[in-house]
């Protein structure tokens, strides 16, 4: 991080006019970013919820509630988010009526949507792993003290999940928040389509150079956090 | 005044009756008959694969058997069909493991609570209060914050006895809780089962402890194939019985490892 704040200082002394025309683009940008920061903390939001449920679907004893989670985690943990954000934008309505009354739908939150298919179907099979790993010893001895299959899993099974799955879950939540520039594809204004509008506007080829390595340097301040606190987490809980 | 009831004529707190259970193919109980009376401790002693632990668990509703009765305090839980009617026997009855298996995300307190707390919605602190009470029994007080992974074995098995005895039990199955233990810590686990049973805790024991099981039981059966091969007072057992497969068994165990009564244990 330093290395590049160094470098950007240099530059800046070299290029003082190009650094001046980009500091004036750089509301527009952060504009832009919170939106990828909003739609890459829903999508994980979301999906992790869904995840949960179809999860702990997936291991059900009854036929009628396994068979379905099965069914779409197969279907979407392999379907690119590209296709999927495509999908979502031009197949869903542009507003839902609920209930008698009408509410906007607008394509960001469709790209949220399209994000967290595939991550609802990752985290349910990173559940369903946690789950399975975790000795049926700890049901038994939560069976012979009273606790029924759905109150062993919430109060024994899922908080020892929840460590084990930490890991697995901000490497998800890390492409997430990369996936979230393709929702630029769509027309959503986040900071990938922001940096295009900003080089289409000054058309200086320097300039362009300067705004996408702004865009990368942006991405990479996001997810390298996440990333090197997964990589601690994994070697803290590497059992 | 109330007549006193002849203790043998109250019906026993547990009741099997022509018990057969099998896993696929394999018949593993063969018609097992067994009484248990409150305030009695009941050992189970037989080679391994004999049925004992499966005995224990077709009592606290587990597993069920094909065919035969068992009856436990009061409830028929042959005839029960929904798992919350098992379920809520067995909140009255104890299981403390082999291997503990206690809940590793959890401290020694909250171990011994979550079930008083959750299962039976008592107030936290009222069982805070008992838990406490519990550990103090177990001779573990000042360790209510260590995690189960900073407990040595025979530490984490007298927490898992204080979180079985923590639901007020009317009975409490013990399976081999010394077998997974180091030596040194063995004593100190059956000190506090013999302060428990002479305080008048209603058990079923599986053990290996043979002396321990002499000097603790009212009654000990041998198991040997799927059945209940012999029974009686320990003395009859293990003294003065004509059956030579339980002297073979009795006197080859003994001859391997001298049974830990524990005194040593209860030294500390
Ligand atoms: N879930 C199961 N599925 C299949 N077979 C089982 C199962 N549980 C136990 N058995 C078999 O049933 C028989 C009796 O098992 P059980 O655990 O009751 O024996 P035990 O007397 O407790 O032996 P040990 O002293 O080794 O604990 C064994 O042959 C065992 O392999
Ligand atoms: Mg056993």
């Amino acid at each position: 991080m330093a290395a590049v704040a160094a470098v950007a200082a240099l530059w800046a002394a070299l290029q003082p006019d190009l650094a001046v025309i980009l500091i004036g683009w750089v509301p527009y940008l952060a504009q832009g970013f919170a939106m990828n920061i909003l739609i890459s903390v829903a999508a994980i939001a979301i999906g992790s919820l869904i995840g949960l449920i179809l999860g702990v679907m997936e291991l059900a004893p009854a036929r009628w509630i396994r068979a379905p989670a099965i069914t779409y985690v197969h279907i979407f943990r392999n379907a690119p988010h590209l296709v999927l954000i495509f999908a979502t934008t031009y197949a869903m309505p542009f507003e839902i009526t609920l209930l008698g009354g009408t509410v906007a739908f607008p394509d960001w939150l469709k790209a949220v949507v399209g994000l967290a298919i595939p991550a609802s179907a990752h985290i349910a099979e990173i559940v369903r792993g946690a789950i399975q790993s975790i000795p049926t010893a700890q049901w038994e001895s939560a069976g012979s003290l009273g606790f029924s299959r759905l109150r062993t899993l919430r109060w024994i099974i899922l908080p020892q999940c929840l460590r084990r799955t930490l890991p697995a879950w901000m490497n998800l939540y890390a492409s997430i928040a990369m996936g979230s520039a393709l929702a630029s594809l769509v027309g959503v204004g986040e900071l990938l389509h922001a940096a295009t509008d900003a080089s289409t506007a000054v058309r200086r080829t320097d300039f362009t150079i300067a705004v996408y390595l702004t865009v990368l340097v942006s991405f990479f301040a996001y997810c390298y956090p996440i990333s090197r606190l997964t990589q601690r987490l994994e070697r803290r809980f590497a059992v | 005044m109330t007549t006193p009831v002849p203790p043998d004529s109250r019906p026993p707190l547990v009741r099997l009756r022509d018990v057969h259970l099998s896993f696929g193919a394999t018949e593993v109980l063969k018609g097992v008959d067994l009484d248990v009376r409150s305030g009695e401790a009941l050992s189970i002693i037989g080679p391994s694969g004999s049925g004992k632990s499966t005995i224990l668990r077709c009592i606290n509703g587990l597993i069920a058997p094909q065919r035969g009765e068992i009856h436990v305090a009061g409830t028929a839980l042959h005839q029960l069909t929904r798992e919350a009617d098992r379920l809520a026997l067995r909140k009255r009855i104890g299981f403390v493991f082999q291997q503990f298996n206690l809940f590793p995300h959890l401290s020694v307190l909250e171990n011994i609570a979550i079930a008083p707390v959750r299962i039976l919605g008592h107030p936290r602190d009222e069982v805070e209060r008992h838990a406490r009470d519990l550990l103090d029994r177990v001779r573990l007080s000042g360790k209510e914050r260590a995690y189960p992974g900073e407990l040595s074995g025979g530490q984490q098995q007298r927490v898992a006895i204080a979180r079985a005895l923590a639901m007020r039990p009317e009975l409490v199955l013990f399976d081999e809780v010394t077998s997974a233990l180091d030596p040194e810590t063995v004593g100190e686990v059956l000190a506090v089962i013999r302060d428990l049973i002479r305080d008048g805790l209603t058990s079923v024991l599986v053990t290996h402890e043979m002396r321990f099981a002499e000097e603790i039981s009212d009654v000990v059966v041998f198991t040997e194939g799927g059945r209940i091969v012999a029974q009686g007072p320990p003395d009859a057992i293990f003294h003065t019985n004509d059956n030579p497969r339980v002297t073979a068994f009795i006197t080859g165990l003994g001859n391997r490892e001298p049974a830990n009564t524990g005194t040593e244990g209860r030294a500390r």
